[in-house]
């Protein structure tokens, strides 16, 4: 096993990928958007309950591989209770770190689980799996 | 080739696969540290040293522009590009080379045919069959054809194995009907349609048929005449040769009737402001400089296969084929995704929940190259009820150890993921 499969299926991925948080959808969400990545078919839906500048609730619903699913399933923990601009920095940051021109190093004291998206940047056929989600999150915002 | 007249042969020992994998310098390296498996060729075949050679000969020693100049290189390149007219009409049994047309490849083979319907044969309420196996470049540009012409795009059953319903597609062909439009060999799951039943039952309505040979012809020899279709495209990638160049070919009186595709040099007779007159086929459809080192490419491609046994090299592709579906049909979980009958050397799976990104992923670590996806074929996925599988594709120049790599790797994998 290469130690760069290694960093890319790390245990917080696989976990998150076996028992997805916050998973099935919302009935009385205020946004919610689909996400396609026309390359691979994968698919994901995204419902936000967003009060007062305030994400209130997240959860998805997906059919696609354990990067997209993971990265969709810290994304549900890293945004309940964010303000939008919170959000929108944490949405950022994913981005940074799953940059190959930045190759920042990832920092689980501060960035917490999503440190172990880093991983998915050595394998480019993969990274628009990871950012998925947060992208149908964007979308989902814009309405 | 037809159906009836494949039969499997377990014996492959008559095709020296050991030989012809030295002839494929691609083979012989490793990626990711180790020896490279390529289950990929459905997708695009690997190159043998002598169409490599033959670009870069070219390019090195006679890199020149075709029927314009009047200097010597220019000669011999315009010679070379005819006469692989000649050879590639040879090659899927056409007697006539003008009626060879090259293009960029199947999608724009399909392209160019659903153009000329779409300007000089469709009317509104005429309708244009396909099959539910079809790749996206036979669905689209029929689309587009229905959306401007007020046409209605038809739709061909398969059935739970991926076999096409061949009672439903003889009820759906009609007076109406004004072009079927059929893959050969399915790209996702492999099935070998039976084209000839289908251009006989086409033709006794009047009905002209495009065969999509990207990849049949990759498998099986194939002659146009002895199938009697109407046109017939092709991918040189798929079969040996470079990216970027293909084969249209189409019957004399079709290719007359179409208008051009493109327009611009080459292609004409005479211009005038007042109006132009076109060349006849095939110059009416090559506008511009073509892709002259693909042609040269393709034309080492063909000498390549020409070379080998090709039968023998089918009977050991299927002989691949039925090692590898009895290796991966004992696996724990694994479902194959097109169980036809007749069936080329290409495998669709799932295994467990495991998405196919993550098998292809997995498996690339290993150095086996597979592809994960939806195969441009994502109304035929929905029939199947799954958004991808992962799909392993052998070549004339894959062996047994390949397969074996495969197995090993899926084995692994199982215990990484579940």
């Amino acid at each position: 096993m290469s130690e760069d499969l290694h960093n890319l299926y790390q245990d917080i991925i696989l976990d998150h990928n076996k028992r997805p948080r916050h998973y099935g959808a919302l009935t009385d969400y205020t946004h919610s958007a689909e996400g396609f990545n026309p390359l691979c078919g994968d698919k994901i839906t995204v419902f936000l309950i967003v009060e007062d500048g305030l994400i209130k609730a997240v959860q998805f619903e997906a059919a696609c591989c354990a990067i997209c699913k993971s990265s969709a399933s810290m994304m549900t923990e890293v945004l309940t209770g964010k303000t939008l601009d919170e959000a929108e920095s944490a949405c950022q940051r994913v981005g940074q770190l799953l940059s190959m021109d930045m190759d920042l190093t990832a920092d689980l004291s501060k960035d917490g689980e999503i440190a172990a998206l880093a991983g998915v940047r050595k394998f480019a056929a993969r990274i628009k799996c990871a950012t998925l989600p947060w992208h149908t999150y964007r979308s989902a915002l814009d309405g | 080739m037809q159906v009836d007249d494949l039969t499997v042969v377990s014996d492959s020992s008559t095709f020296d696969y050991r030989r012809v994998r030295a002839d494929f310098p691609i083979l012989a390296t490793e990626v990711r540290g180790k020896p490279l498996t390529y289950l990929d060729s459905a997708a695009t075949s690997q190159k043998p040293q002598a169409v490599i050679d033959a670009v870069q000969r070219y390019y090195q020693f006679e890199n020149s522009n075709i029927h314009r100049g009047v200097h010597y290189l220019s000669e011999q390149a315009t010679d070379a590009y005819e006469a692989t007219r000649a050879k590639a009409a040879r090659f899927i049994g056409a007697a006539d080379q003008n009626e060879v047309i090259f293009t960029r490849g199947t999608t724009e083979g399909i392209n160019l045919i659903a153009h000329g319907f779409t300007e000089s044969v469709l009317q509104a309420g005429d309708e244009i069959l396909i099959t539910h196996m079809e790749h996206h470049a036979n669905i689209v540009p029929w689309q587009i054809a229905a959306q401007q012409t007020g046409a209605i795009l038809k739709v061909a059953p398969v059935d739970d194995r991926g076999v096409l319903d061949m009672e439903a597609f003889e009820a759906l062909l009609s007076e109406k009907t004004k072009i079927v439009s059929v893959v050969h060999v399915s790209n996702a799951l492999g099935t070998i349609n039976p084209v000839k039943n289908i251009i006989a039952m086409s033709h006794a309505r009047g009905v002209p048929v495009l065969v999509d040979g990207a990849q049949s012809i990759p498998h099986m020899p194939v002659s146009v005449a002895e199938l009697d279709c109407d046109f017939f495209v092709l991918s040189g990638h798929k079969i040996c040769g470079p990216t970027g160049i293909g084969l249209l070919w189409g019957k004399r009186k079709w290719l007359e009737k179409l208008p051009p595709y493109q327009s611009g040099g080459d292609m004409i007779e005479k211009v005038d402001f007042e109006g132009t007159t076109y060349k006849g086929i095939p110059g009416k459809f090559e506008a511009g400089t073509p892709h002259i080192s693909g042609v040269i490419g393709l034309s080492a491609a063909i000498d390549y296969l020409n070379g080998i046994d090709r039968d023998a090299a089918l009977q050991h592709e299927l002989a691949l084929l039925a090692s590898a579906t009895e290796q991966l049909s004992a696996i724990d979980g694994l479902r194959i995704i097109g169980t036809a009958p007749e069936k080329a050397s290409v495998i669709s799976f799932l295994i467990d929940e495991i998405h196919p990104h993550d098998v292809g992923t997995f498996l690339d670590a290993g150095g086996v190259a597979i592809r994960a996806g939806h195969h441009c074929t994502q109304p035929l996925l929905k029939r199947f009820g799954v958004p991808a599988t992962a799909r392993a594709s052998f070549a004339f120049y894959n062996d047994f150890d390949d397969v074996e790599r495969l197995v090993t790797a899926l084995t692994k994998m199982k215990q990484f993921f579940c």
